[in-house]
């Protein structure tokens, strides 16, 4: 019987992938957000999973303008990084666990979502710098993935109600999913920052504070807010909350915060990674 | 093109909707292609060869001959896509803050430094 063992969600700025080619974990300017990785570190040597969900956005590597899905998942063997067009690149490829995949395809089909279906896709940086930050210095990946990607890009975005409602089916499918892997639930981007428009640089701190505070115990919370007023509280890009919203809603049994670290600034951005340790919900 | 609802207005902030990817489609197809080195390259050594085989029209050349950030923007261009142009100018999201706000670079930054906010909880 599968378990999901917890939930991971942090930031996914591409200068973080910079810094890690750099090596300038322990630099002034990087560390305080890097050392938020060692309790995840002590929790992903402990719980051992062997694949990882995660919701992330593509930034135009996979996905352009011609067809950009709301929801896509991927079902792929393999999964690779390419360039994205400011080189870089150089990440691990990514094995996929296509069973697990198509199982969770035909779940949320039946639970009435209409995801595109994706054997072939690259992923970028929003999959692969959570990656490098949670298994640094590894010769391979030592988990297979399965990527959700949600549109934040293309407005109409879907809403964080409907975000959450997918995690939760997405979720279903994990606790019904018969093999005995240990799986890892992980939610990137945000929080809070805006690339673009003379608001650039916006960063709204009681935002990021109440999504950190409400995320663990009362993450319905955040669905109080629809997608523009996100946008208009923690910025254009801000808005990649979506995919830690989707995350979080996997988790229907009991959770605990583990590890919270909300650092400001990294580039344009407020980063944060939390940690959430999850125990099955039991059957009544 | 007639909607039903008023379209939201966020201060300083566009909102990439249909309306924006419609206008701006040449002009983000070009910065997508961006993601080939090869493509980078034929736009260095030809900028407006390249920008007609795109089929841009000419507000979104005009911004993108005066590196003009907010007019591209406000031709349809995607900051997503445009960060891919950007690089190509040597241009980090810090300088296209800059270039965007009017405020100097260093300010820019200094402006971000300026939360200097750090809080971690770790649990017993």
């Amino acid at each position: 019987m599968s378990a999901i063992v917890g939930g991971i969600f942090t930031s996914h700025v591409p200068g973080i992938g910079h810094a890690i080619a750099r090596g300038l974990q322990r630099d002034p300017y990087w560390k305080p957000f890097f050392d938020g990785f060692a309790p995840v570190h002590e929790f992903l040597a402990r719980e051992k999973p062997d694949v990882a969900v995660v919701f992330y956005n593509d930034h135009g590597l996979n996905f352009f303008l011609d067809k950009m899905p709301t929801f896509a998942i991927g079902a792929a063997p393999e999964y690779r990084h390419e360039d994205e067009g400011w080189g870089l690149s150089g990440f691990k490829p990514f094995r996929g666990a296509p069973e697990l995949s198509w199982h969770i395809i035909e779940q949320v089909v039946r639970d009435e979502f209409d995801p595109v279906t994706c054997q072939s896709m690259l992923v970028d940086h929003g999959l692969a710098v959570p990656f490098e930050l949670c298994w640094p210095d590894v010769d391979a990946w030592p988990v297979r993935v399965v990527p959700i990607s949600i549109n934040t890009v293309q407005h109409p975005l879907p809403s964080p109600k409907r975000c959450f409602a997918l995690g939760r089916s997405v979720g279903r499918a994990l606790d019904s999913w018969a093999g005995d892997e240990r799986i890892v639930v992980l939610g990137t981007g945000g929080l809070s920052h805006q690339l673009d428009g003379t608001r650039a640089g916006h960063i709204n701190v009681d935002y990021d504070r109440f999504c950190l505070r409400n995320l663990a115990q009362d993450p319905e919370a955040l669905l109080q807010h629809d997608t523009l007023d996100i946008v208009e509280l923690a910025g254009s890009q801000g808005v990649e909350i979506l995919n830690w919203i989707a995350a979080r809603g996997t988790l229907g049994g009991p959770v605990r915060e583990l590890a919270s670290n909300y650092h400001v600034p990294i580039s344009n951005t407020a980063t944060a990674t939390v940690l959430l340790e999850h125990r099955q919900a039991v059957a009544a | 093109m007639k909607s039903s609802g008023t379209r939201r207005e966020i201060p300083g902030t566009p909102v990439f909707d249909g309306r924006a990817a419609q206008l701006g489609y040449p002009l983000n197809a070009m910065c997508y292609s961006f993601n080939e080195a090869a493509n980078r390259e034929a736009f260095r050594a030809d900028e407006e060869a390249y920008m007609e085989r795109f089929g841009l029209t000419e507000a979104q050349r005009d911004a993108v001959r005066r590196r003009d950030v907010l007019g591209m923007i406000a031709e349809g261009g995607n900051v997503y896509y445009l960060a891919k142009l950007a690089g190509i100018f040597g241009l980090n999201v810090q300088d296209l803050g800059s270039m965007q706000t009017g405020l100097p670079v260093e300010d820019f930054k200094a402006a971000l430094l300026a939360h200097g906010v750090t809080e971690r909880r770790i649990a017993a």
